[in-house]
């Protein structure tokens, strides 16, 4: 905490002192924290991994960040990278997808809502897959679908784990039908690796709804979840308007699907590693060749 | 208005009402009110015929939605004989907006598993307006494994706006239990054959619609969300309904042509709700085509079929 003290106040001076050269405060060198709107040294918070120091309120964080957080440095290799969203309806509400599409790639630099990787984790091969919710609320498509497919594949054929760290709004309404049968695709490819004794871990980041949450969310052999994280299946404010009543305190909440038994457990991020590599470790333990 | 006629269909319902008086008035008359009935029954039938020629999404949407149309228990009564219904997931509830039991098509046994709309209030408050809750799901993928074990193949009925928003719900796991039936019903051994009857409505539908051969009724929609909530979030009004069904391409025609649809299932002139007799005898007919079909298969043809079917959703 002190450390954090120390880079705040100077490099608060050395800011301010910008401006007044320069005009214009380095580009996010601050953060406001959303939960206790503390601002936050950028370089302090990333080193949190993105965790609020002051009251440990787990930011969003994107895909690749999430992925790189989490993998060895070391083999990591991403699978159906080339992948790419296509139009195939037309669709057009205010704003045609194709353009939403172009500004999502532009905004985020990545082709599509989901990275999928192989690497490994303290030197144990598996693939990791994460939802990036910047892009178009990190909503399931074609290719968010047929990537998490791919990384599936890969660890049928590999027999090595599957963790996936989801955020998203649901299933991408822009591609209507297609993007509802991915639930169904991602599940049978799930249930597959079930089948063969498979480990998947899913981690659900905030927030985790609609198609995503009610497919490959919720179907691991171990579901986890970070602190606080919103997860349902329908939005709290649909619920809202259909019941016409209040919503319990902490309703959706990662604490309050641990108690109603929906998931695992809950694991604070920087202990992510080392307990999903127990996890998987004691999980991969017996396998029968 | 007509309450039993959508807004789109009141001019048949003027002539309707014509056709009722003139019967009301022929009893005790005998000047030319047969004939004058008759250009009437013609001319009421050249007008649903012009009207349902050219109708768009939103209209279909307000058909698959109607209140007098066809639902799951108007088809077991006039599709299956035998029918037993099973009731409860075993854990929790029934669930009374998903029905299912055993039943016989055409003397084969089945299982057939449908979502239950109401038609009286009550009826609908029972019913719950065809939203099924965690436990609903849970009942018709129990019964589904039992008709697994039993070698009986599944015939699903689609028919909901969509899985229960409610708390209760959600506390009980609602994504969990659509998640768990789309997992386990990609591997059934066992035909699945779902037909929409009505409303396909997102998470809720697919959660027994995993299937070896989808079918439509001709009037029927499926979408990833209603129109009135595509446009709520993208057109931010839910008063462009009939903008974001065109958009969404929800009828059975649309998704026919977009592979998803096997067969649509046409329906009687002026919809299902015309005929419920006429309408269930022809969605007989081709359920019974659809299990013959999958029966030729061996299981491990038909799950691999299955399994890559699902595979190429998308690509």
């Amino acid at each position: 905490m002190s450390s954090w003290l120390d880079k705040f106040v100077p490099s608060l001076v050395r800011s301010e002192s910008k401006r007044s050269t320069s005009g214009s405060v380095p580009e996010g060198l601050w953060k406001k924290c959303p939960k206790c709107e503390n601002v936050l040294y950028r370089p302090e918070l990333e080193k949190h991994l993105d965790v609020c120091p002051k009251c440990t309120h787990h930011l969003r964080i994107g895909a690749r960040r999430r992925l790189d957080i989490f993998l060895d440095k070391e083999g990591r290799q991403e699978i159906g990278a080339h992948l790419e969203p296509e139009d195939k309806l037309k669709f057009k509400d205010s704003k045609r997808y194709k353009d939403r599409l172009a500004d999502a790639q532009k905004a985020t630099g990545e082709k599509d809502a989901l990275v999928a990787m192989e690497g490994s984790l303290d030197g144990m091969p598996l693939v990791a897959v994460a939802f990036e919710f910047s892009f178009l609320g990190g909503s399931m498509g074609a290719i968010v679908g047929e990537r998490f497919i791919q990384a599936v594949n890969v660890c049928l054929e590999k027999r090595i784990p599957l963790v996936c760290f989801s955020a998203s709004g649901g299933a991408r309404m822009q591609e209507a039908l297609i993007s509802l049968m991915q639930m169904a695709k991602t599940s049978a490819g799930l249930e597959r690796m079930k089948q063969e004794g498979i480990p998947y871990i899913s981690v659900m980041t905030d927030p985790v709804f609609g198609g995503v949450s009610a497919s490959l969310a919720m179907l691991g052999d171990l579901n986890v979840a970070e602190p606080n994280a919103l997860i349902g299946f329908a939005g709290p404010r649909v619920i809202e308007q259909t019941v016409r009543e209040k919503l319990p305190e902490g309703f959706q909440r990662s604490e309050f699907l641990l108690n109603k038994g929906a998931l695992d457990m809950i694991i604070k991020r920087d202990e992510i590693r080392p307990r999903l590599y127990n996890i998987l470790s004691l999980l991969t333990a017996n396998k029968v060749a | 208005m007509n309450l039993n006629y959508l807004p789109f269909e009141q001019p048949i319902a003027e002539l309707e009402q014509k056709i009722q008086e003139l019967r009301l008035v022929g009893n005790d008359n005998e000047l030319n009110i047969g004939d004058e009935i008759s250009r009437l029954e013609d001319k009421k039938i050249a007008l649903t015929k012009s009207l349902f020629s050219n109708l768009g999404a939103w209209e279909v949407s307000q058909l698959a939605r109607h209140p007098k149309r066809p639902y799951t228990l108007d088809y077991i009564e006039h599709v299956f004989t035998d029918f037993e219904e099973m009731h409860g997931d075993r854990h929790y509830a029934d669930d009374r907006a998903i029905v299912g039991g055993i039943a016989r098509l055409e003397g084969r046994p089945v299982m057939v598993i449908g979502h239950q709309k109401g038609r009286e209030v009550k009826e609908k408050v029972l019913r719950n307006f065809g939203m099924p809750r965690p436990e609903g799901y849970r009942k018709a993928l129990r019964l589904m494994e039992t008709a697994e074990r039993f070698h009986m193949p599944i015939v699903t009925l689609i028919d909901t706006p969509g899985a229960y928003p409610g708390i209760g719900a959600e506390e009980r796991g609602q994504s969990e239990a659509i998640a768990f039936n789309l997992a386990v019903m990609s591997r059934l051994k066992t035909p699945i054959i779902s037909t929409v009857i009505g409303e396909g409505g997102s998470g809720g539908a697919l959660a027994i619609g995993v299937c070896d051969e989808l079918m439509m009724l001709q009037y029927g929609t499926y979408s990833v969300i209603s129109p009135e909530g595509c446009a709520s979030i993208l057109w931010k009004s839910a008063d462009r309904a009939s903008d974001a069904a065109k958009a969404m391409g929800i009828t059975a025609q649309r998704l026919q042509e977009l592979g998803f649809v096997d067969t649509i299932i046409p329906e009687p002139l002026g919809g299902a709700h015309f005929s419920h007799q006429e309408m269930a005898l022809s969605l007989k007919k081709n359920i019974l085509a659809a299990l013959d079909r999958m029966e030729a298969l061996t299981t491990e043809e038909l799950l691999a079929r299955r399994y890559n079917r699902l595979m190429s959703y998308g690509l």
